[in-house]
């Protein structure tokens, strides 16, 4: 058989899930990453990162719109993926997938981001013309009380919202690792540390395509990029990188520590097929150069110019480690044989319905998402309404 | 004869009712089976297969198995004196045709019979999102390919690696354990079709099964019994080396 080595159960030389697999985990961590940003300025105060508050929300929301495409067209059968809404399985992970995205989107940052914006969207509602007003006109709900008291109400139950929303991201990715973790036949994932990680690296990828984002929009208008608020966002982007590289090394170290019955297959992997991927690609490229260059922001005083390609160059990189880190747990899991005695090969295809041109069109697609809900909900503090009601 | 207006709205419906079931097929009667007196397994006795292939090519004739996909295969495990933990397996389609004839004398060698182990507490039927496989009362892991998403989860989930994706119905496949023949009072297709008997048909809830006498005077061990599936393949004269 082509591209096999050793033996493999017969059913298993095609993988099952594909690149749109790998790109779901990375979507879901990075929209929980992005709201958990955007939750350090609403519940924890950090002030000095305000300016990506709303952006990271938006952000978070885009992706989120984005999420269940990939597995939509993965599934065998997607007109009857409703009935994991209507008639969940109560002992399966996945059955679970319908309702935290339905709580996260709908409960929490939908609900946060209309809270956000409702005196914004009530103006605009007003001051607006044609087909905008409509839309405005609609997304005010009905509730055109914008006097001082509702405001502090709204802000007080947005506090509440995001207070909630973060445990729910949490739980929107730690339940993405949880589906992984939890499946014994495979040793490649069965760790109940895979949660974890799967949240602490979407709180890498998210905090980077944020700082990101902001810094690329602010150049784009001519603005000049707040380094504070970069500053900041760097630093927590280093200390939760410490953090989920340390876990993900205590898991690589327990394995080759414990070498079970599982150890030579996944060590002649990570060896072979997954060398390029996983060691070059997602621990030296994708987390450990990073680290490095966040790190020298940390101790040294660089210039403002420099510190700011060393964030863009970081944060890039970190992408690339957190998309590799998805790579390497689905594609990786599933190309040595439950029986522990050969390997198979990833076949991408090129245009079919789970190939990697639909696969790098649902990676764009957030940014469509993103920039229609910034020219309708613009989260430049500094733009004023009027401007954005006359279509500017 | 003639037929009123009346008549003919009465007549019509009852026609696309009969016709329906004209179009289906008679579904064969079963009447006396009872789901709840029945617990099914296997039992696979290794020493007596002789890895002709005929349980694959029955199982693939009966169930209308896809090329390339196995409800059931059969392993031929070379196991050296210096390597007994990392034997030479190959399975040439599933073993669908025989084996070629074993060029080295070194070592032993022997045929495992493979398929759905209708495990009791089956990992695969756990993950299914919308409840699609479910372990009926007498014991069968079964699929209703109306209702599955085609996710692939459950292929994921078992240790066994026993499931597919059907590649024209995009659902989850796997051995039905002959289902359909079983609640009729026969055989498995590859049961049937074994020339030696290495695979017995086992209802464990049957006292007259001769399983039971088989388990009490013979070891039997389950595939991977560390997954604690509650395997109900069972296996006798199983090898360490089997994975």
């Amino acid at each position: 058989m082509n591209g096999v080595v050793g033996f493999m159960y017969p059913n298993e030389y095609a993988l099952q899930w594909s690149i749109l697999i790998v790109l779901y985990p990375f979507i879901t961590g990075l929209v929980a990453g992005a709201f958990i940003l955007a939750s350090l300025e609403r519940v924890f105060r950090v002030e000095a990162v305000k300016p990506t508050y709303r952006l990271a929300l938006l952000t978070a929301l885009a992706f989120l719109l984005d999420a269940p495409l990939p597995l939509q067209l993965h599934l065998g059968h997607p007109e009857r993926s409703p009935e994991m809404y209507f008639t969940p399985h109560a002992t399966s992970a996945m059955a679970m997938f319908g309702y935290v995205y339905l709580w996260y989107l709908m409960a929490v940052l939908v609900f946060e981001i209309w809270l956000d914006y409702r005196r914004d969207i009530v103006i605009l509602s007003q001051q607006s013309k044609g087909l905008l007003r409509v839309i405005y006109k609609i997304m005010t709900l009905g509730s055109n009380n914008i006097s001082e008291r509702s405001l502090r109400i709204d802000d007080k139950v947005g506090w509440i919202v995001t207070l909630i929303g973060i445990p729910s991201a949490f739980l929107l990715h730690g339940y993405v690792g949880f589906i992984f973790g939890s499946i014994k036949a495979n040793p490649w994932w069965s760790s109940p540390l895979m949660p974890v990680v799967f949240i602490f690296s979407a709180m890498v990828s998210g905090v980077a395509a944020v700082m990101l984002l902001y810094m690329v929009t602010t150049r784009l208008r001519k603005l000049a990029i707040d380094m504070r608020c970069v500053d900041t966002i760097a630093m927590y982007l280093f200390y939760i990188f410490i953090i989920d590289f340390s876990l993900e090394m205590l898991d690589l170290i327990h394995r080759i520590y414990e070498a079970d019955e599982s150890f030579r297959s996944l060590d002649f992997m990570v060896h072979t097929r997954l060398l390029i991927p996983h060691i070059v690609i997602q621990i030296c490229l994708g987390t450990l150069t990073p680290l490095v260059l966040l790190f020298l922001t940390q101790v040294v005083h660089f210039p403002e110019a420099v510190r700011k390609r060393l964030y863009v160059l970081s944060g890039c990189l970190a992408l690339i480690g957190i998309f590799a880190m998805r790579w390497n747990v689905v594609i990786g899991g599933q190309l040595f044989s439950k029986s522990f005695l050969g390997y198979t090969t990833y076949k991408m295809e090129m245009v079919s319905r789970e190939g990697l041109l639909v696969a790098i069109g649902l990676t764009i697609l957030p940014l469509f998402f993103l920039w229609a809900l910034v020219k309708l909900l613009p989260p430049w503090p500094e733009k004023s309404l009027h401007q954005v009601a006359a279509g500017d | 004869m003639n037929i009123s207006r009346r008549h003919l709205l009465i007549l019509l419906p009852a026609a696309a009712v009969a016709w329906k079931y004209v179009e289906a097929g008679t579904p064969e009667a079963s009447p006396n089976y009872q789901m709840s007196e029945h617990w099914w397994g296997m039992l696979i006795n290794i020493p007596k297969c002789i890895g002709c292939g005929n349980c694959v090519r029955a199982c693939a004739t009966e169930n209308d198995v896809p090329d390339g996909n196995f409800r059931t295969w059969v392993e031929r495990y070379h196991v050296t004196d210096t390597n007994l933990t990392t034997p030479e397996v190959i399975s040439p389609d599933g073993g669908k045709e025989g084996f070629p004839v074993a060029q080295e004398d070194a070592g032993k060698y022997f045929f495992v019979p493979k398929m759905c182990n209708h495990c009791a507490d089956s990992p695969c039927t756990q993950v299914c999102p919308v409840g699609a496989t479910f372990i009926s009362p007498d014991g069968v892991v079964l699929i209703d390919q109306t209702y599955c998403l085609g996710c692939g989860y459950c292929v994921q989930a078992c240790p066994y690696g026993c499931r597919y994706l059907h590649p024209t119905k995009h659902v989850a496949d796997k051995c039905t354990l002959c289902y359909h023949r079983i609640t009729k009072g026969l055989t498995t297709a590859c049961c049937e079709a074994c020339p030696t008997g290495a695979r017995q048909l086992a209802d464990l809830k049957n006292p007259n099964d001769p399983i039971h006498e088989f388990l009490k005077t013979h070891p039997v061990q389950v595939l991977k019994p560390q997954m604690a599936t509650g395997a109900k393949a069972y296996y006798y004269g199983l090898d360490g080396s089997v994975r």
